[in-house]
């Protein structure tokens, strides 16, 4: 295990200014009776991916608040990272065969990491699958432990689910993006959306200098409608199915895709998708597609903001965080209805869900016709990411889950 | 102003030379409340299990998907009402049904046991006349799910009608809805923290059934803070 160097601090009043007075000052009443109190938070990733994204932002936040909390990442080789891969994509329903080599390299490396930790915080949030086990290291002292789940459990594969369940069971609560990834389990389950900060370089106002430079630097043309999927390249974000819809939506409209994204260090199928991916779009030179480094929010920041519409095709997702990040930059978003998305997406108030490629492209032609109620979603999109999805209200879901997980003992 | 200027009048309240400088013997103190989000057990996928999901999820569902959301989607002014409205709207495709559902305001009831009874009837009604309709498979299952509260107090009292504005100003967005709209429960009175204090405290009844009258569902909470900011400002005027 390793504590991860965080982002550097805003100060809470930064946020002051977005979002009121009123909204910072009940952050620190909710925090004042957690003063002293230790927390930690575990994930498997520094890096890459929205958990590490998220726990970035998280923690200076809460130090902006007095409140004692770490960040620990567990260390694995290739052989772990390998296997809770095939874990992630079965218990988002792909195919996979039981083998007991996997179940045994998964419950080795917890264990080396249980014997690195101290695991005695009074609050110990443990995500996702990866490090599920580190609660058999629970120690007597009676602190309270709870699970975040980031990805849809909604159809598991059972042998993958069946093995967790065992270690999830033993924890005081489990948090779900969506009531629909919810398992059967004996303790309390709780919905926690992830979450964007509005001051991270990923979501901050760019000058619109620095938005036009992007878009020469990856030949986009600014004075035709942009369409953009940012995701990494996997195939639960279709970005296959994406060019599919955007061929329909090309015959009424001249218009441009961008499908950029990077991949996170513990997703080793990046490359070989990205290679779909350039096939399917056979050189259309108004198919952009842009391998970023895993690291580059500003540059995602001035696609979305540069962007028409903005798209998240997913078959399965988590939550699908790039979809609070368009609607924060006011941004019109044609989504599936999948996962934690209709979660951000309230159909017909804050964008438009759809369940196909025909779908997508056909809600995408009818906002590029209505462009006065592309403008509306947009605005309600960004009022519904201000009450529901900062990481602000991410803290506030936070220390309410330890007050009333300390309040029940 | 000297102490001669005051007296203790029968209701309780201490009243000052002008009306808008009277002092509350029991101050109103500001509260937050910051709400969990439980999973329940429960959802439906038709109409018939969407009925008896109604009927049998604790009160604290029904407390969520309909005071809670209001809340949550405050900003929603056009046609957002409670989130089974939203359902039989968006999933169900019943619009008929969402109408109705729409219709139903909170405000009514003192009770959640009532609003429960009244949102079966419509539901139930609705499938004894569309029989065929009950059983069609929605576009997405409804999750009953529950609120978990937490309340602390936000640090703001106030005595007088410009300390109340003061916390009103100041207070959060959860503070505000929790004194304006939830407190109906907890009173079991049609009316709201706010509007009790202003009567019971200060003795401005008329300032209090103004403060009442704010419609919740075309007022994001903003604009009614708006609004309850602008009603105190003219009776400050008066004094």
């Amino acid at each position: 295990m390793s504590e991860v160097a965080i982002a550097s601090r805003i100060p809470l009043d930064d946020y002051a200014a977005l979002l009121g007075e009123g909204e910072i000052d009940e952050l620190r009443v909710l925090a004042k009776p957690l003063r002293g109190r230790s927390i930690e938070m575990i994930n498997s990733t520094a890096v890459g991916g929205g958990v590490a994204e998220i726990l970035n932002r998280l923690l200076p936040l809460a130090e902006e608040l007095e409140l004692n909390m770490r960040w620990d990442v567990m260390t694995g080789g290739d052989d772990f990272y390998g296997v809770t891969k095939s874990f992630h994509n079965a218990l988002h329903g792909a195919p996979y065969h039981a083998d007991q080599k996997d179940f045994d390299i998964f419950l080795a490396c917890n264990e080396r990491n249980r014997a690195r930790l101290p695991l005695d915080a009074e609050f110990m949030i443990i995500h996702d699958p990866q490090p599920a086990a580190l609660i058999e290291g629970r120690k007597k002292s009676g602190n309270h432990w709870a699970w975040r789940c980031h990805i849809d459990l909604s159809h598991p594969n059972r042998a993958v689910w069946d093995f967790l369940d065992k270690f999830v069971a033993r924890y005081d609560a489990a948090m779900f993006s969506s009531p629909e990834f919810s398992r059967a389990l004996p303790i309390p389950q709780y919905l926690f959306y992830p979450a964007i900060d509005p001051l991270s370089e990923k979501n901050r106002n760019l000058e619109s200098g620095f938005v036009a430079r992007t878009l020469t630097q990856y030949q986009i043309d600014p004075l035709r409608p942009i369409l953009t999927q940012i995701s990494r390249f996997d195939r639960l974000k279709d970005p296959v199915g994406v060019i599919r819809a955007y061929r329909i939506v090309k015959r009424y409209f001249d218009s441009q895709l961008v499908l950029a994204g990077g991949s996170a260090s513990d997703d080793p199928e990046g490359a070989e998708v990205l290679k779909e991916v350039v096939r399917e779009a056979n050189g259309e030179a108004d198919i952009h597609i842009i391998e970023l480094p895993a690291w580059a929010p500003l540059e995602v920041n001035a696609l979305q903001r540069a962007s028409t519409i903005v798209i998240q095709k997913s078959l399965r997702e988590g939550f699908g965080l790039t979809v609070s990040e368009a609607l924060w930059k006011k941004k019109p978003v044609v989504a599936s209805a999948v996962g934690g998305i209709p979660v951000q997406i309230i159909h017909k108030h804050t964008g438009l869900l759809a369940h196909s490629i025909e779908g997508t492209a056909y809600q995408i032609r009818f906002l590029l016709s209505h462009p006065e109620i592309a403008a509306k979603l947009g605005e309600n999109g960004h009022e519904h990411v201000k009450e529901n999805f900062l990481i602000t209200q991410k803290l506030k879901r936070y220390m309410t889950l330890f007050l009333a997980m300390a309040r029940a003992k | 102003m000297g102490a001669s200027d005051m007296q203790l009048t029968p209701t309780g309240f201490v009243e000052q030379e002008n009306q808008h400088m009277i002092t509350a013997e029991t101050p109103f103190e500001f509260f937050t409340v910051s709400y969990l989000t439980r999973i329940g057990n429960q959802s439906a996928g038709t109409l018939t299990e969407f009925l008896k999901g109604l009927g049998q999820c604790s009160d604290a569902s029904i407390f969520h998907h309909t005071f809670q959301t209001l809340s949550s989607h405050h900003f929603l002014t056009e046609g957002f009402s409670n989130d089974f409205a939203q359902w039989a709207h968006a999933d169900a495709s019943r619009e008929d049904l969402a109408e109705q559902l729409a219709a139903l305001d909170v405000r009514d009831y003192l009770s959640i046991a009532a609003l429960r009874s009244d949102l079966c009837r419509v539901v139930s009604d609705y499938c004894t006349a569309n029989p065929a309709l009950s059983e069609q498979a929605a576009l997405e299952r409804f999750y009953f799910c529950e609120s978990v509260e937490v309340t602390l107090p936000f640090g703001l009292t106030a005595r007088t009608l410009e300390e109340f504005r003061n916390g009103i100003v100041h207070s959060s967005h959860a503070s505000f809805y929790f004194h304006f709209l939830s407190s109906r429960l907890r009173l079991q009175l049609q009316t709201n923290d706010f509007s009790h204090w202003l009567a019971d405290g200060l003795g401005l009844g008329t300032l209090a059934d103004s403060v009442n009258h704010i419609d919740i569902y075309t007022n994001t909470l903003d604009s009614a803070r708006a609004k309850v900011l602008r009603l105190i400002d003219r009776e400050r005027r008066k004094g």
